[in-house]
């Protein structure tokens, strides 16, 4: 028995073998392997939103195909008689009938169409909560600022390639969308209305050259940009290894953690098949876009109450919020209001984001290398900012809703408009300061008001009595040996 | 050879053996009942859970959880960047006319570098102005409703809206559609010639972005102090019909332009002229002529 065992374990080790030989004798990557397989993740739960948006962005790319497969991007009419009876007989173009095709016609199309719209939100709702958890952490820091810029230019991607996507079935919500979008572009300085009749092929609501420019943006264009960058991203961070919070045994020299074969592979596969699982999910149990509802876009049609997917949501509360006047020099008209809140405060936003790390450098006068993060108190004014920047972005997407709060609650609408400008302004100062105080706090006293439980161990003796052991556990476990990080040790950067 | 966790172990197969068997049910909806949505996606997401499951429970119980450690890469080595930083300015070495070498590459890259773009100039933009501010509407062109069919003043009544078009127009070009509203004559305080019997139109593209004016409040019943206004439903911003649609609320920045409307001798409507402005939103050269 035990002798037939161990063949079959040596036989296993023989085909593994003649299967890396192989691979090596033609690639010779068997060092690049080894390294691979060795690669260490240090282990925290706020390194996975990176990763929900990397799978998300798997799941956009298979289903998308799926869909390319029954879309057609065309503005030619036609008259529907697809499978959802109340629209028989209406006019429509392809782009919409087709869409609706996929919906009701399509087997299992609906499914596939649904995911596809609820991995785009979550891809970019994780790439954003992941940006926030590196900027608190202070992850953005050299060697890592260059990845910092690759991955805000990834938020910027991730929002354009959304928009582009749920323009495409041309109702009348994606239709609405496009027609603001219009309105931001020809607002710009000087070359607006050049830029939106290059863009649109003429005048709103465009040729029909224009569906055909959104479609390869949307397919190819934008998503082999995103595919090439989280490559870069990737390959910086494998470059210069992970970061990690500091704990026994992590220095800013070494790296602690998993190794990617075995453990953190089946982890990581774990991650990617359980975000696919709840996209499935919701997209098969939990309607989105239910294009069949809203009809056709025609350019005289609007409804009210309309609201665009999630992350255009800030960009809708600074149209709201931003006053209505036309900045004009004798007849020219140099910007109007969707271009302050259109293009001035994406701009102001992600200039902001963009420079942060030189931002900072200049402050601090902090030039050095850092690979031990930051908890978001050691560094009470870099929280604060942080927090009174997001919280005055977020702010400005509650009011993107000021409609339906309205439509649902009906509260008036130019009260809302008077109450989130004066919030916009007022609540960013009130959390600044805070959040402030409340991390110098945390950062002298060293408690953990949400980490710890304080309680005993009753352990059995040897002789049958007990005893009983103060302890304090701490979730984060450090390393696992069992030893708490000092003082000193957790301050680490410092 | 010792398990690590003969309990992981169980869960991984079970998992696993219910995913198959979630797959399985997915493919027979697939076949049986294609359009059932929710199942569908409740099949093939289980299986994906169960997948998950196995996975992670592979992962954190079954298989080997040692840590490893290493150290991290040295980025800077000074002496090979000094050595990179010295071959790269050696480029030089044995090489006269520098400038003009670099000259001449620069003049061809640009040239090289303007062809390359030049066909982009295809895409347009052509005659801006001319374009944004087509208009359909002239004196004398009959208002039809998007049936084509001819607009009589008999249809209105104070306080009643529709959207119109130009006769014999495409509809979906931005200048063409309009908002008829009829109000008292008595509240018309502006361009009056412009509004027989209080009935006047004005472009139904918003000036603020594009969208299509379609909420048009009028103050039939209750008291209040609003006027009777038109209102977007993007970001409402509210325009006061009485004087010529000036803006009294949201972020438009100019108001709506007005279409001079007549009766023609048929008691229908027809335009009296072309709008008193430029319709869409705003760039650099809208209050430039009409």
């Amino acid at each position: 028995m035990s002798l037939l065992k161990r063949r079959r374990e040596v036989s296993d080790e023989e085909a593994a073998t003649d299967a890396v030989r192989f691979v090596d004798e033609r690639l010779g990557i068997a060092p690049l392997i080894r390294a691979g397989m060795n690669y260490l993740f240090p282990d925290n739960w706020t390194f996975l939103f990176g990763e929900i948006a990397l799978y998300a962005f798997i799941v956009l790319l298979i289903t998308g195909t799926y869909l390319a497969f029954f879309f057609d991007p065309s503005t030619a009419t036609t008259t529907y008689t697809g499978g959802y009876a109340p629209l028989h007989g209406v006019q429509m173009s392809e782009a919409y009938n087709s869409t609706l095709g996929i919906a009701f016609d399509v087997p299992a199309g609906l499914v596939i169409r649904q995911t596809h719209h609820w991995a785009a939100l979550v891809f970019v709702v994780a790439m954003v909560v992941h940006l926030m958890r590196v900027f608190f952490t202070g992850a953005f820091r050299k060697p890592r600022d260059a990845n910092w810029l690759i991955g805000v230019t990834l938020v910027t991607l991730g929002i354009v390639e959304g928009f582009a996507g749920y323009s495409l079935p041309d109702d009348l919500l994606s239709g609405m969308g496009l027609a603001i979008a219009y309105g931001v572009v020809l607002s710009i300085p000087f070359v607006g209305g050049q830029l939106a009749l290059l863009i649109w092929d003429g005048n709103f609501p465009g040729s029909s050259a224009f569906v055909d420019r959104l479609f390869i943006v949307h397919v190819f264009i934008v998503p082999l940009i995103i595919l090439g960058l989280i490559g870069v991203h990737l390959a910086i961070i494998m470059r210069q290894k992970h970061s990690q919070f500091p704990g026994p045994g992590r220095t800013e020299r070494n790296v602690v953690g998993t190794p990617l074969w075995p453990a953190y592979t089946f982890r990581a596969l774990g991650m990617l098949l359980a975000t696919a699982a709840v996209l499935f999910l919701l997209g098969g149990l939990v309607q989105i876009n239910p294009v069949w509802q809203y009809g056709p876009y025609e350019p005289w049609l609007g409804t009210n109450g309309a609201q665009p997917d999630w992350y255009m949501g800030w960009l809708i509360g600074a149209l709201r919020l931003m006053p209505g006047f036309d900045f004009t020099i004798g007849d020219a008209t140099i910007a109007g209001n969707p271009f302050f809140g259109g293009i001035l405060f994406p701009g102001v936003v992600f200039t902001v984001l963009y420079l942060w790390p030189s931002i900072e450098r200049r402050i601090t006068k902090d030039k050095r290398r850092h690979d031990l993060l930051d908890r978001p108190r050691d560094k009470p004014w870099r929280t604060a900012f942080g927090s009174a920047f997001f919280t005055w972005i977020f702010t400005i997407f509650v009011a993107g809703a000021a409609d339906r709060i309205l439509v649902d609650v009906g509260f008036p609408y130019e009260g809302q408009v008077i109450f989130f400008r004066i919030l916009a302004l007022v609540l960013p100062v009130v959390v600044f300061i805070a959040v402030y105080f409340v991390c110098r706090e945390l950062k002298r006293s060293e408690a953990r008001p949400l980490r710890h439980w304080y309680g005993t161990v009753v352990r059995r003796a040897d002789d049958g009595s007990y005893e009983e052991i103060p302890v304090e556990i701490d979730p984060d476990g450090g390393n696992g040996n069992g030893t708490r990080p000092t003082k000193e040790e957790k301050v680490g950067g410092e | 050879m010792k398990s690590r966790s003969p309990r992981g172990e169980l869960v991984v197969v079970g998992s696993l053996l219910a995913a198959g068997a979630c797959a399985v049910a997915f493919v027979l909806l697939y076949i049986f009942d294609s359009h059932n949505t929710q199942l569908l996606g409740l099949s093939l997401g289980l299986a994906l859970v169960f997948l998950a499951v196995a996975s992670v429970v592979a992962g954190r119980k079954v298989v080997d959880q040692r840590k490893g450690v290493e150290e991290r890469p040295v980025l800077v080595q000074e002496d090979v960047e000094k050595e990179v930083a010295e071959r790269a300015v050696a480029l030089r070495e044995g090489v006269s006319r520098r400038k003009l070498i670099v000259g001449a590459g620069a003049l061809a890259g640009a040239g090289v570098g303007v062809a390359a773009i030049a066909p982009l100039a295809s895409l347009g933009p052509g005659n801006v102005s001319e374009t944004l501010k087509a208009s359909p509407w002239k004196k004398g062109v009959p208002l039809v409703d998007d049936n084509d069919k001819l607009l009589s003043v008999d249809q209105f009544e104070v306080g009643s809206w529709t959207t119109a078009f130009p006769q014999h127009a495409d509809k979906r070009a931005l200048g063409s559609a309009i908002v008829v509203v009829q109000i008292l004559e008595s509240e018309v305080l502006k361009n009056p010639q412009w509004a027989p019997r209080g009935i006047m139109a004005y472009s139904k593209v918003c000036t603020h972005a594009g969208c299509a004016i379609s909420l048009f409040r009028y103050p039939t019943y209750e008291p209040t102090s609003q006027p009777p206004a038109l209102v977007c439903p993007c970001h409402y911003s509210t325009f006061d019909v009485r004087k010529s649609a000036e803006v009294v609320f949201g972020p438009a920045g100019r108001p709506l332009p007005q279409l001079p409307l007549a009766i023609d001798a048929n008691n229908n409507l027809v335009a009296a002229g072309n709008y008193d402005g430029n319709i869409g939103p705003a760039w650099w050269g809208v209050r430039k002529g009409t």
